[in-house]
């Protein structure tokens, strides 16, 4: 067997990255369509997590910039997941429903 | 020999991702909520495996108790407060999967080509080999960085982050409360 790189990683965010997408798009369900995104984010992280073993090859062991980026991301999420999921309380409460496509106030 | 040989062997590589992979996919294919977030939280630990398998134990702790730990459960109680019988039996997919197969094949299609591409006869991302193991403070590492007075290059950042929580709460609080 091949050793593990960088790019299997990559190549494993990516995928990660395109269940997400595909499921943000084709849902309905608003929870289901949060959880996507939150598959998309850990992709990103696995990517930077990556990157940062392979900057740390290069500039040494204390190069952790990617990992910092990670933590970061993953504080972000988690006030995505707060707001999100705030948002989709006060929807149910209006509308009665969970579904994406039902939300068309906006819709001319 | 090496007489500290890395536990990052090829084998737990592949079962992480597939474990990963199937996660994925039962996340965006399960009729039940539930379902999708037990699907999403295997995935997570498996994501905090990988983690380790790259060295960075700070990382795969906090995206356990943080991820897998705190956000999935904030998920599983909001799945709960909102869960209704009906929402099972209905369409659970929009008429839109033409259009995600489209953009996920695009999108696809854009990451074959980056990581193909070569630049003077290069990937732009070489396979470096096996990665050695570091004797690396990598807890300590990541706290030089975020609050080191002479080295901590993301001290602001880290502190606007404290400031977008606070943000998050208050507008989570104001968005799920019923009236203000």
């Amino acid at each position: 067997m091949l050793d593990i790189s960088t790019l299997h990683y990559l190549v494993l965010g990516a995928a990660l990255f395109l269940l997400g997408v595909i499921g943000v798009l084709t849902r309905r369900n608003v929870v289901i369509v949060l959880m996507s995104i939150e598959l998309i984010l850990n992709a990103v992280n696995l990517n930077l997590v990556a990157f940062s073993r392979y900057w740390q090859g290069i500039h040494g062991p204390s190069a952790l910039q990617g990992q910092v980026f990670a933590i970061f991301i993953i504080t972000d999420a988690a006030a995505e997941a707060a707001v999100g999921l705030g948002i989709l309380i006060a929807f149910f409460r209006n509308k009665e429903t969970v579904n994406v496509d039902e939300v068309n106030l906006l819709k001319w | 020999m090496n007489p500290n040989p890395p536990v990052a062997t090829p084998f737990f590589f592949y079962l992480l991702a597939a474990v990963m992979i199937i996660g994925g996919i039962l996340v965006i294919t399960r009729k039940n909520a539930v379902h999708s977030a037990l699907a999403l939280i295997t995935t997570l630990l498996a994501q905090a495996g990988l983690y380790l398998m790259l060295y960075a134990p700070f990382v795969a702790g906090v995206q356990i108790i943080l991820y897998a730990g705190g956000i999935m459960v904030l998920f599983l109680f909001v799945i709960m407060l909102i869960s209704i019988e009906r929402n099972l039996k209905e369409r659970q997919f929009n008429h839109q999967w033409l259009i995600g197969i489209a953009a996920a094949a695009a999108l696809g299609g854009l990451f074959i080509a980056v990581y193909t591409t070569t630049t003077q006869g290069k990937v732009l991302f070489p396979a470096v080999g096996r990665l050695s193991y570091v004797e690396s403070g990598n807890t300590q590492g990541i706290a030089t960085l975020l609050f080191d007075r002479h080295f901590g290059t993301y001290m602001f950042s880290f502190e606007i982050a404290s400031l977008l929580l606070l943000v998050a709460i208050i507008g989570a609080v104001v968005m799920a409360k019923k009236r203000i």
